[in-house]
C-alpha cells in the first residue's frame, strides 16, 4: 500500500469556476437518484485540474456537494494515487517503472529525472517540473514511456530514450508543447516498428464489410435453442 | 495463422479513421437491429456456442456469465459494467480498442446489455487513460446523435444509455467488486463473495462485469456466426485474441491472432523474433505479470491458450506476453513485479498487506545475493500462505510470479547467494529473517 498524506500548507477555501460547476451538475445526471457519491472521483479529478492538486478545502467542498461525510472523501483522495495531495510542477512527469518498461530501459529515464529535476514528488524551484515513478500505465508495447500531466492535458510519451527525455524536459521547462504518442518515427501507435504485419487486405476497407447481411447466421431455429 | 479477413479489430493501430462513418464502413453497427430482434435468449445462446471466454484474465465463459443474470427484471434494474481498468502489467489492448475501434465496444455494450435486460451500462476506464476516455466519449456522442443508442436504440424499441466513468490510479479497481465499490464512490476494496454481482452488484442491483475485449467482440461473433469464431483455436479455447508482446523482442507490438498459436510463431511472425535470436531467450511471462513465468525450454513449443498454459503451471491471463532475453536479471525482474503488488494491495487482508511487502524485501536481497539458501524455502512458504488466503485474487497474483521464479530459477538464486557469500567470508546474518511472517 502506498501511504499518502495531505500537504501542511492548505489554502483557506475552494471554489469551483462557473464552468466547472456546470460540468459537475452534468455529471450528476449519469447516476441514479441518491447515488451522487459516485461522482467523488470525477469531481476530485476536475478539482485537481482546476487547482493543480487536491486540497483539504476542496475535499470539504466536494463532501458538501455530494452530501457525503468529509472523511469518506478524504479516504478516496488518499487511496487513489493520481490525486496529488500537494502541488506538483507545471509539467508533472510520471515515468512507468514496472517490469515491461524496466526491461526496456525505464531505469535510465528515472536517472534522467533524478539528475535534471531532483527528488520525486518535489517540484523544481521555478515550479516548472516535477516527476514520480508510477506503476504500469498500460502502454507496455511502447516501453519505456511516461505520462505528462499539465493543467489541460495528460498525454502519453512512448518509446522514449534517455536523450530524448532530457530534451523534452528542457522543452517543457520552457513551456513548449510536444506532440504526444510514440517517439519512434518508424511506428504509428502499437504496431510493430517498420509497419504492421497484419491488416493489409484492402477488402477490409473498401466498404464490403458494410454490405447488408440479409439473414444472420443461425437465425433459423435448425437446432432448437435450449 | 489468422488471415486479415478474420480479424475483428481492423483498426487496431489507428491507421484508419475511428469515427462512426468509417467504423460502419469496416462493418461496425451492421445489422445491429436484426441482432436485437432475435431476442435476449438467442443472443446469449450464440455467445455460448461461440466458445468465447472472458478476456479480462480469468477466462470465464462469457455466455454462461450472461445467463446468470435474473431472467426477469424485478424491482431492481440490471446493469452491465464494462471493465476498462486495464492495469495488469504487460497489458495494453483495451486501450487500442477504445481509442481506435470505439464503436465496436459501444455496439457490444448495446447488444450485451440488451441480452441481460440492462438499460444502463457504465464503462469504468482507468484514470490515466485521459485521451482514450475523451475519444470514447466522442464516439458515444456520435452513436447517440445517430440514434444507435439512447431512446429506442437502433429503432429496436429498447432504451439504452451508456456512461463513461473513470478511476484515479489503482490497479485493484480492475477486480470486479473493487471496481463496483469505486464506481459507487468508495475506496477500491474488493467485496467478499457471495453475494456475486449477478445477484447484488452495482448499487445492490444485478450486475455483470465484463472486460472491454469480451464485449467488443460480441457483435462481430453474432454477425459472422458462432461457428466462425469457434473455428479458431483448440477445443475449449476458441476465437481470436489480441496479444500484447513487450520486452526483449525486436519489435514489440499488439496483434490480433488466433487462439492456440504457438508462442514462438507469435513472436517470430509479428515481433521480428527474440532480441539476439530464439536461443537468446531466457523466459517469458505469457499472460500479464500475475502469471508464473515459463523458461525457454517450455516456450519452445507451448501454445498460447488457457489450457496449454495451465498445463505448464502458468496461464493465458490477459495474453500479455513479456519476453526476457538472457541479459535479464530475472530475480530483479520478478522483484519489481513483487513491488508492484505491494504498492497496489488494498490492505484489507493481512496475508496480502504484509506478505506482498515481505516477499518484495526478501527478493530485493536475493537479487543482491544477500540472503541464505534456506530463505528460498521460507519465501515459497510465505507465498503459499498468501495464495488462496485472501479476499481477492490479488493475493494469488502476488504469489504466483514468486513461485514461478523459484520453480524454474532456484539454481540462479542459489548461485547468487553462494557468490555473494564467497566474496565475504564473514557474512553477517541478514536482519529481517522471515520467522515473524512465515511461522504460523
Ligand atoms: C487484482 C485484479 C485485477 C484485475 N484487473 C482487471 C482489469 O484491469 N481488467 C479486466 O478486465 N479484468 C480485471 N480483473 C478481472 C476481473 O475481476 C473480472 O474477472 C473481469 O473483468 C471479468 O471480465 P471477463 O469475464 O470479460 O474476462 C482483475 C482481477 C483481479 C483479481
Ligand atoms: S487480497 Fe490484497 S488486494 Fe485483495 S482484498 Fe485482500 S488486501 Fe485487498
Ligand atoms: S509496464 Fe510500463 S506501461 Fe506497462
Amino acid at each position: 500500500m502506498s501511504a499518502r498524506k495531505p500537504a501542511k500548507n492548505q489554502p483557506a477555501s475552494f471554489e469551483w469556476t462557473p464552468e466547472n460547476k456546470a460540468w459537475c451538475d452534468e455529471q450528476l445526471k449519469k447516476y441514479p437518484p441518491g447515488r451522487q457519491a459516485s461522482c467523488v472521483i470525477p469531481f476530485l479529478w476536475r478539482g485537481q485540474k482546476q487547482e493543480g492538486w487536491v486540497s483539504i478545502p476542496m475535499m470539504e467542498a466536494v463532501a458538501r456537494q455530494l452530501d457525503m461525510p468529509y472523511i469518506r472523501v478524504f479516504e478516496v483522495a488518499t487511496f487513489y494515487t493520481m490525486f496529488n495531495l500537494s502541488p506538483m510542477g507545471e509539467h508533472h512527469v510520471q515515468v512507468c517503472g514496472t517490469t515491461p518498461c524496466a526491461l526496456r530501459g525505464a531505469g535510465d529515464l528515472i536517472e534522467v529525472c533524478r539528475r535534471v529535476i531532483g527528488e520525486p514528488h518535489h517540484p523544481t524551484a521555478d515550479g516548472k517540473l516535477s516527476w514520480a515513478e508510477v506503476e504500469c500505465l498500460g502502454a507496455c508495447v511502447n516501453a519505456p514511456m511516461a505520462q505528462v500531466s499539465t493543467k489541460d492535458a495528460d498525454h502519453y510519451y512512448e518509446d522514449l530514450t534517455p536523450a530524448l527525455l532530457e530534451e523534452m524536459l528542457e522543452k517543457w521547462r520552457r513551456g513548449e508543447k510536444i506532440a504526444p504518442g510514440t517517439a519512434n518515427p518508424k511506428r504509428h501507435t502499437s504496431d510493430p516498428e517498420g509497419g504492421p504485419t497484419t491488416l493489409k487486405d484492402p477488402a477490409l476497407y473498401d466498404g464490403s464489410p458494410a454490405a447488408p447481411i440479409g439473414e444472420l447466421p443461425n437465425a433459423r431455429p435448425s437446432a432448437p435453442a435450449e | 495463422m489468422l488471415q486479415d479477413k478474420d480479424r475483428i479489430f481492423t483498426n487496431l493501430y489507428g491507421l484508419q479513421d475511428w469515427r462512426l462513418e468509417a467504423a460502419k464502413k469496416r462493418g461496425a453497427w451492421n445489422g445491429t437491429r436484426d441482432i436485437l430482434a432475435m431476442g435476449p435468449d438467442w443472443i446469449i445462446q450464440q455467445i455460448k456456442e461461440s466458445g468465447l471466454r472472458g478476456r479480462g484474465g480469468a477466462g470465464f465463459p462469457t455466455g454462461l456469465k450472461w445467463s446468470f443474470m435474473p431472467k426477469q427484471v424485478g424491482e431492481r434494474p440490471h446493469y452491465l459494467v464494462v471493465n476498462a481498468d486495464e492495469s495488469e502489467p504487460g497489458t495494453c489492448k483495451d486501450r487500442d480498442i477504445m481509442r481506435h475501434d470505439p464503436h465496436l465496444l459501444i455496439e457490444g455494450c448495446l447488444v450485451a446489455s440488451f441480452a441481460m435486460k440492462a438499460h444502463v451500462c457504465y464503462i469504468y476506464i482507468r484514470g490515466e487513460y485521459v485521451d482514450e476516455r475523451e475519444r470514447l466519449q466522442a464516439a458515444i456522442d456520435e452513436a447517440y446523435a445517430a440514434g444507435l443508442i439512447g431512446k429506442n436504440a437502433c429503432v429496436s424499441g429498447w432504451d439504452f444509455d451508456v456512461y463513461v466513468h473513470h478511476g484515479a490510479g489503482a490497479y485493484i479497481c480492475g477486480e470486479e467488486t473493487a471496481l463496483l465499490e469505486s464506481l459507487e464512490g468508495k475506496k477500491g476494496q474488493p467485496r467478499l463473495k457471495p453475494p456475486f454481482p449477478a445477484g447484488a452488484g452495482l448499487y445492490g442491483c444485478p450486475t455483470t462485469v465484463n472486460n472491454v475485449e469480451s464485449i467488443a467482440v460480441a457483435p462481430t461473433i453474432i454477425r459472422r456466426g458462432a461457428d466462425w469464431f469457434r473455428r479458431f483455436g483448440r477445443e475449449n479455447n476458441h476465437g481470436t485474441k489480441i496479444f500484447c508482446i513487450s520486452g526483449h523482442v525486436e519489435r514489440p507490438c499488439n496483434v490480433e491472432e488466433e487462439m492456440s498459436i504457438p508462442l514462438r510463431k507469435l513472436i517470430e511472425t509479428h515481433c521480428g523474433g527474440v532480441r539476439g535470436g530464439w536461443d537468446n531467450l531466457k523466459a517469458v511471462i505469457p499472460g500479464g505479470s500475475s502469471v508464473p513465468l515459463i523458461p525457454k525450454e517450455i516456450c519452445d513449443d507451448v501454445l498460447m491458450d488457457f489450457d496449454a498454459l495451465r498445463d505448464v503451471k502458468s496461464g493465458l491471463g490477459t495474453a500479455a506476453v513479456i519476453v526476457m532475453d538472457k541479459s535479464t536479471d530475472i530475480v530483479r525482474a520478478i522483484s519489481r513485479i513483487s513491488y508492484f503488488y505491494k504498492h497496489e494491495s488494498c490492505g484489507q487482508c493481512t496475508p496480502c498487506r504484509e506478505g506482498t511487502g515481505w516477499m518484495w524485501r526478501v527478493l530485493e536481497r536475493m537479487a543482491e545475493g544477500n540472503a541464505r539458501t534456506e530463505e528460498i524455502d521460507h519465501l515459497l512458504d510465505v507465498a503459499g500462505q498468501v495464495e488462496g488466503h485472501t479476499i481477492c485474487a490479488l493475493g494469488d497474483a502476488a504469489a504466483w510470479p514468486v513461485q514461478g521464479l523459484i520453480r524454474h530459477f532456484r539454481h540462479e538464486i542459489e548461485e547468487r547467494i553462494n557468490r555473494y557469500r564467497a566474496d565475504r567470508p564473514h557474512v553477517a546474518v541478514p536482519e529481517n529473517l522471515p520467522e515473524s511472517v512465515a511461522a504460523e
